[in-house]
């Protein structure tokens, strides 16, 4: 006897091969739907922002008046605040790595740091706002200048290099190491001159994913407390500053009053996309470039 | 005991002088060796001299414990949490399970070179320099003439003298393994540890490696895991065999192979041989 009935999967066929054609369609249609929203999004932006970007606007100080606004001082506090953020966060976020990779391993108190770096990755970034302006702001009296929002940003984006290192660390075969050790090479040799060379585009990619997330981000700083008008063009660390996405908030925000600020808004966010971009891009020459072969 | 005729002793006495002639020195001396991995013992009472500027090879069936007995010699076995040891190993006479025995000075002593060729995502150059740089040596000069001798040392030089500064992953499989060990070479130590250092190369590297071997073993003493009978056949004055964690025979290369006193080591032996 057979148990496979060629009538039965004759009858089956038919409804087998439609549940195949639709799943198909239905994936698509799931990416096509945010394709659509992302195209939306980026044509209404550039519509609105077409004759507003040019020289003046990149180079002119902030003013109340939109023909002669200019966001030379976010971009200044943008960069200013990168220059806390990435050194900061690449020596917290590749010291934490190191330690929990090639020191704790296996340890209980290993298993209780990862798990709270897991979960500081899921907390609001408001909360870390919260944190910055009760410690850095307030309780070191720094006020609202660069290096709280870098210190409090560094916060934020640590959990992100962390594991992207951690991941880098983890993909340096352990031949390499024993390799090291087995040339009487103490542990602190072994990482420095092998684990972190192999595992540097890693890091770097981490770095500067993380750079972006840091870049875009806006409400920790607004509750740090940025200024909505801020002239003055900020020459360093201690200086109050503003950062490109605040700077489209508060547009966006009065946009009620003044009509054109909508448009100022607009070509903020095109030059903060170009940025964001530009990052990426040079987050992935770098993997590109630097991956070693294992 | 049955009375020995008199050349049957003769030859006897003459087979124990000719070994035991140069009062070999004992570079490493191991003695009561257990090692668990978690519950599980891996190596039983070991008990084990290894002799000066001798090829000493290491035979048996896979998981015996010849990787965990080579590893335990540097103490690489140290790198898994697991571990547990007791006994005691000697090397030139000093307890190196000893707490107080610096695993970096022994290791600076001990070289070893691995299944897998592993050279680091280096230079050629590089990969050599690295040992006498982690041990402090900056003088340029100083690193080439190591560099320029190691990779003599191991018949490799002709072959990269002209791309010492290219990858090392570049190399052949057979080619790397020899790098590695003028990588050992270069911090000119006085063991090298090899576990099947020739299993994944072809004939004729596997050839060139054993050459090495038996010209190394003027300056130093060596001590080669193998799974190929013929070749610690053609290579070691005296061989281990290792059953289950334990030494079932340990003694010159010549007898084991052609008068085995265990008959597990004659089962073993024989059936490699087919
Ligand atoms: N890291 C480890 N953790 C737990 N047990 C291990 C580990 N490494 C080896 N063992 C066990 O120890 C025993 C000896 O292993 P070992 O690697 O020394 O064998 P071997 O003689 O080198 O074998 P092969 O010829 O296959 O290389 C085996 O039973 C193995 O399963
Ligand atoms: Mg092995």
């Amino acid at each position: 006897m057979k148990y496979v009935d060629a009538a039965q999967v004759q009858k089956k066929m038919g409804t087998r091969l439609l549940a195949n054609k639709l799943a198909k369609n239905l994936f698509f249609l799931s990416t096509l739907f945010g394709l659509i929203v992302l195209v939306i999004l980026i044509y209404r932006v550039v519509a609105q922002s077409i004759g507003w970007i040019d020289a003046d606007f990149i180079f002119n100080k902030l003013s109340t008046d939109p023909e002669k606004a200019g966001i030379m001082g976010a971009i200044l506090g943008t960069l200013w605040l990168m220059a806390v953020v990435a050194p900061v966060t690449m020596v917290l976020g590749v010291g934490t790595a190191i330690y929990l990779e090639e020191y704790a391993k296996k340890s209980r108190l290993q298993g209780f740091i990862q798990t709270n770096i897991s979960n500081l990755a899921g907390v609001p970034s408001v909360v870390f706002g919260i944190l910055g302006l009760t410690v850095f702001a307030r309780a070191l009296d720094l006020g609202s200048v660069v290096l709280a929002g870098g210190l409090t940003m560094a916060l934020l984006v640590l959990p992100v290099v962390v594991v992207a290192s951690q991941e880098a660390i983890r993909a340096v075969p352990q031949y390499l190491r024993e390799a090291s050790y087995g040339m009487g090479a103490t542990k602190w040799q072994t990482i420095k001159n092998i684990v972190l060379p192999a595992s540097l585009p890693g890091i770097l990619t981490g770095v500067i994913l993380a750079l972006s997330r840091a870049i875009g981000e806006t409400a920790p700083l607004v509750v740090i407390g940025i200024p909505a008008l801020l002239i003055p063009l900020p020459d360093g660390v201690l200086d109050k500053f503003t950062i490109l996405p605040v700077q489209v908030y508060y547009w966006t925000t009065d946009s009620a009053l003044v009509a054109e600020y909508a448009n100022l808004a607009a070509a903020t966010i095109v030059i903060l996309l170009i940025v964001l971009f530009a990052m990426n891009s040079v987050a992935i020459l770098i993997r590109n470039k630097f991956q070693k072969r294992f | 005991m049955a009375v020995l005729t008199m050349t049957e002793t003769k030859g006897k006495l003459a087979e124990e002088q000719e070994f035991s002639q140069a009062e070999k020195k004992i570079v490493y001396g191991t003695k009561d060796l257990n090692l668990w991995y978690g519950g599980d013992q891996a190596l039983k009472n070991i008990n084990l001299d290894i002799y000066e500027n001798e090829v000493t090879a290491i035979i048996g069936p896979s998981g015996c414990g010849k990787s965990t007995y080579i590893k335990t010699l540097n103490r690489m076995v140290e790198l898994i949490p697991v571990v547990r040891v007791s006994g005691e190993i000697l090397y030139r006479e000093r307890n190196i399970l000893d707490r107080s025995y610096k695993v970096e000075d022994l290791r600076t002593n001990v070289g070893m070179v691995f299944q897998k060729p592993n050279p680091f995502p280096k230079s050629i150059y590089e990969n050599v320099a690295y040992g006498p740089k982690i041990h402090g040596i900056r003088d340029k000069k100083i690193l080439n003439e190591i560099v320029e001798k190691s990779l003599r040392g191991a018949a490799i030089w002709d072959e990269v003298k002209d791309r010492l500064n290219e990858n090392a992953y570049g190399l052949s499989g057979g080619q790397q393994q020899r790098l590695c060990i003028a990588r050992a070479l270069a911090i000119e130590p006085d063991v090298i540890l090899m576990d099947e250092p020739t299993s994944a190369l072809d004939p004729i590297s596997t050839l060139k490696v054993e050459e090495l071997v038996q010209e190394l073993k003027k300056d130093i003493s060596i001590i080669i895991v193998t799974h190929n009978m013929q070749q610690a056949a053609r290579i070691s004055d005296r061989t281990a065999f290792f059953l289950n964690g334990e030494v079932v025979e340990y003694t010159n290369t010549n007898s084991i192979f052609s008068n085995p006193s265990d008959k597990r080591t004659e089962d073993y032996i024989t059936g490699r041989f087919g």
